[in-house]
């Protein structure tokens, strides 16, 4: 099987945000960069198919800057084969123009499967692995958190409101990846040693302006100040009382 | 006068709440709005068709739900459209030509203010946020048919058990943390969720998910659902920056923690501090006085 995962740099989910001095993005001093952990899923996923497979070919893409090689270097170190970097000095605000870029990139290849993280937790946009598949003109499933696949079909369950689908699809496909698919690896020492001298391409991409572009970004509204109302269940007539007449949702 | 595409949903033949929710946002971006719904979940199909109506009938926008359907058709849809969306929006506004949408980033750490320039713009927008207003609750949105599904075809939808919200459309949240002790220990909230008549979800953080203990779609946080429901009530939960972002948008927050310095009770309206399963079977009985 010859799979590519594409992946992303994101700050670390325990980052405390500051904002730049720009006003429009993140202050990266001091921030802790890690491979999106929707990512790690997908790489997860990528490597045992091809484990079961027995033969096949993991390539790891990243949009992004310079320092996502050590994104790239992580997936690798966990056992996919060899590393596409499509090196920008800006990521793109506007989703369309990274799946542009990755679809450019893919379309120099031929994959079984193609997988993404259902979302980056940076920017929350959700998108791109959808778009990527539109632009391929590929069969695309979403927010897949079981795959079961034979021969040239699959059947996915992704979560929806207040249930699961089940979803059947041809191969070759793109696939957007939940949490609950798999329990992805650690890297090990041999791995991270391994690593080291597998491929990775570098490969200088420009991102046009797009369509979307940030304004500003903000600290979150501050919420009023909270207070204790009382220990123990003793409290509990009081917390009524507060929700009922302050807050009023009771 | 502009005219905008609201993209509704609908299960079982009715429209789900989302919808009146979009029709208002939708709203805000132009003085007309047409509602579709798509005649069947057949995502291939359904985005053809939706692409189609947006580009044939000349709209400023189309406006989806961020739910687990809209986000998987949305990008379909704008993809086809050359534009990429505005996901999970909490505000939108016109300002000159542009529609300013605005987004939580960072899972709720920060917002982000975006201008979407394209023609349409395509936007979709957070759940439980946009209160619906009179005009969304008259809506009777056209059927556009799905002429063909497509490669991926929905073979089945299995319903979550009868009885539970899910969390990511719950107007009430009783989310358990490494406080609870032992899997079996979360029965406590499922009585006090029950107890609020079928309006609330039992959530969870993610220590208790990663540790096997409930399902992944039950987690709150960064790695998790992002939740805003009117009340959320935090049990035996630390309060990691993580599984903040995820609840901070919430109308109300209460804690419940043993631990009086612990970060939950920096975000919540309402704390009391104690041991919690002596403190939830007491406000289970309470609330069941109101609901009695």
């Amino acid at each position: 099987m010859k799979i590519v995962v594409c992946i992303k740099r994101v700050p670390d989910s325990e980052t405390r945000v500051k904002i730049a001095t720009d006003g429009k993005s993140l202050d990266e001093a001091g921030v802790k960069f890690v491979m999106n952990p929707y990512d790690e899923f997908a790489v997860e996923e990528a490597l045992r198919r091809k484990e079961k497979a027995g033969a096949g070919e993991v390539v790891i893409v990243a949009l992004g800057l310079a320092a996502a090689q050590e994104t790239i270097r992580t997936a690798l170190a966990m056992g996919a084969d060899r590393g596409v970097l499509l090196q920008t000095d800006k990521v793109p605000a506007d989703s369309f123009e990274t799946a542009r870029l990755i679809a450019a990139e893919l379309k120099t290849g031929t994959w079984d499967l193609i997988l993404f993280g259902r979302m980056a937790i940076d920017d929350y946009n959700h998108q791109v692995g959808v778009l990527v598949a539109e632009l391929l003109g590929l069969p695309c499933v979403s927010a897949v958190s079981h795959l079961d696949l034979d021969g040239s079909k699959g059947v996915a369950e992704r979560e929806i409101e207040g249930g699961i689908e089940v979803v059947e699809f041809p191969l070759p496909a793109v696939l957007t990846v939940d949490k609950g698919l798999n329990e992805p690896r650690y890297p090990a020492l041999k791995g991270i040693m391994a690593a080291k001298k597998k491929p990775l391409e570098v490969k200088a991409v420009q991102a046009g302006a797009g369509a979307i572009e940030v304004a500003a970004l903000t600290p979150p509204p501050e919420r009023k100040e909270g207070r204790i109302v009382g220990e123990g269940a003793g409290a509990v007539p009081e917390l009524i009382r507060v929700l009922r007449e302050e807050a009023k949702v009771l | 006068m502009s005219k905008v595409l609201a993209v509704l949903e609908q299960r079982d033949g009715t429209l789900r709440k989302v919808s009146f929710e979009v029709v208002t946002a939708a709203g805000r971006l132009g003085s007309a709005v047409d509602a579709v719904v798509c005649s069947s979940n057949a995502p291939e199909g359904c985005a053809t068709a939706v692409a189609e109506r947006a580009r044939s009938g000349g709209y400023r926008a189309v406006v989806f739900a961020a739910t687990a359907t809209g986000r998987d058709l949305a990008p379909r849809v704008a993809a086809k459209l050359g534009v990429a969306v505005a996901a999970d929006v909490t505000d939108l506004a016109i300002e000159g030509d542009a529609i300013v949408a605005t987004r939580p980033v960072y899972a709720g750490k920060a917002t982000q203010k975006v201008r979407v320039l394209g023609k349409p713009g395509v936007v979709s927008v957070r759940p439980n946020v946009f209160t619906p207003n009179a005009q969304a609750s008259q809506v009777k949105p056209e059927t556009l048919s799905v002429s063909s599904p497509g490669r991926v075809v929905v073979r089945e939808v299995k319903p979550a058990p009868a009885g539970t919200v899910d969390v990511a459309e719950a107007q009430i949240i009783i989310s358990g943390g490494r406080g609870l002790k032992d899997p079996a220990n979360f029965k406590v909230l499922e009585e006090l969720a029950k107890a609020f008549g079928g309006r609330a979800a039992v959530g969870a953080s993610r220590a208790v998910v990663d540790a096997g203990w409930r399902a992944h779609a039950d987690q709150v946080g960064q790695t998790g659902k992002t939740v805003s429901p009117s009340l959320y009530i935090a049990v035996g939960i630390s309060g990691a920056i993580q599984h903040l972002a995820g609840m901070r948008t919430s109308k109300v927050i209460v804690a419940i923690n043993k631990d009086k310095d612990a970060p939950i009770f920096k975000v919540a309206d309402y704390g009391v501090v104690g041991d919690l399963f002596e403190i939830v079977p007491k406000l289970t009985e309470e609330i069941r006085k109101l609901h009695g």
